[in-house]
C-alpha cells in the first residue's frame, strides 16, 4: 500500500514536472554520455537557447576545463539543447522565466528564480555534495527529472 | 560441432591469457612511434616518469593543479571530478578497459594536459603515463 501511494506521489511529480517543462529525462544519448562524464547531464530546459550556444561555443573554456569536444559532436549536442531549451516554444519557462532577454547565463545556478529556491546552505551540506552542480546530493531523481522531493 | 568447441576453447585461452597484443598495445605503440619521430634518441616509456607526472603539481589551474587533484593520490581508488561526479580508478589493474579506446584516450589528454598542464601531453608523457597506470 505504502508502495503505491509512493508510486502514485512519483508519478503526480512527474506529471507536474513535465508540465512545468523544464525538468523530464535528458533523451540525446550523446548529450547524455558526453555531458555526464564530469556531472549530471542537466535537462536542457533549464537555460534558454542562447545560453546552450553560448556554452558549447566555448568548450575549451569550461568553468576552469578544457571539456572540447570534436566539432561534429558539438553540432549535434547544440542542436539537442537547443531544440528543447527553455524558450524553444517562445516563453522561456521553468527557472528561466523572468530573466531578462538581454542576459545569457552560463550556469544555471545563476539564473534568478534557481536563487530564490534555493537560498543557503550548511558547510555540512556544501561538503558532501561536492558542488552545486552536483543536483542529485540532494535531489535523488535529478536524472529523472524529479527535484520536488527536498 | 567441432569448430564450436574450439572456438569457445579459445575463447577461454583468450580470457585468461595475460594481454600480449591489444588495442592498449596498439596504442602505446602509435605514440611510441610519434616519440621516435620526434625524438631519434628515445629508448622507451618509463613508469616512474609517469608516476612523477600523474602526482606532480602544476600552476596552469587552481582547480585543477594535478592529475591527482580529481582521478585521487592513488590510481587504485576511484577520483571524482570538481562537479561531485566520481571517477573510475586510472590503474588498468582495477579499470581493466582503461586505455583500450584510441580516440577516448587523446580526447581526454587532450582535455585534461591542456586543463592542468596548460598544454598538450607530448608523445612521451603519453606512453609514459598508460605504461605507469598499466603497472599497477
Amino acid at each position: 500500500m505504502r508502495t503505491l501511494v509512493s508510486l502514485a506521489w512519483l508519478a503526480a511529480l512527474s506529471t507536474l514536472a513535465l508540465a512545468d517543462g523544464s525538468r523530464g529525462v535528458v533523451t540525446d544519448q550523446l548529450t547524455k554520455t558526453e555531458c555526464s562524464a564530469c556531472h549530471m547531464a542537466f535537462q536542457p530546459g533549464f537555460l534558454p537557447a542562447r545560453s546552450w550556444q553560448a556554452l558549447m561555443g566555448n568548450l575549451k573554456e569550461h568553468f576552469g576545463e578544457d571539456a572540447s569536444l570534436s566539432a561534429e559532436t558539438t553540432a549535434a549536442i547544440t542542436s539537442y539543447l537547443v531544440a528543447n531549451a527553455a524558450d524553444s516554444s517562445g516563453k522561456p519557462r521553468g527557472f528561466a522565466r523572468g530573466l531578462p532577454a538581454d542576459q545569457t547565463p552560463l550556469r544555471i545556478t545563476d539564473l534568478p528564480r534557481f536563487k530564490g529556491e534555493h537560498g543557503r546552505f550548511s558547510e555540512a551540506t556544501m561538503k558532501k555534495a561536492g558542488s552545486m552542480s552536483n543536483c542529485a546530493a540532494c535531489h535523488q531523481g535529478a536524472e529523472k527529472g524529479i527535484f520536488e522531493d527536498d | 560441432m567441432k569448430t564450436g568447441t574450439v572456438l569457445a576453447a579459445l575463447c577461454v585461452v583468450g580470457l585468461t591469457m595475460p594481454a600480449m597484443a591489444g588495442p592498449r598495445e596498439d596504442i602505446l605503440q602509435g605514440y611510441a612511434s610519434a616519440a621516435k619521430s620526434a625524438d631519434a634518441g628515445f629508448t622507451g616509456f618509463d613508469a616512474a616518469r609517469g608516476k612523477t607526472l600523474y602526482g606532480q603539481q602544476n600552476t596552469a589551474s587552481a582547480e585543477s593543479p594535478s592529475c591527482a587533484s580529481c582521478h585521487s593520490a592513488s590510481p587504485l581508488e576511484p577520483g571524482k571530478t570538481r562537479a561531485g561526479k566520481i571517477i573510475d580508478p586510472m590503474a588498468v589493474s582495477a579499470t581493466p578497459d582503461r586505455y583500450t579506446d584510441a580516440a577516448k584516450v587523446e580526447k581526454w589528454f587532450g582535455r585534461n594536459c591542456n586543463t592542468v598542464l596548460g598544454r598538450d601531453c607530448t608523445a612521451v608523457e603519453k606512453g609514459d603515463f598508460i605504461t605507469y597506470l598499466s603497472s599497477l
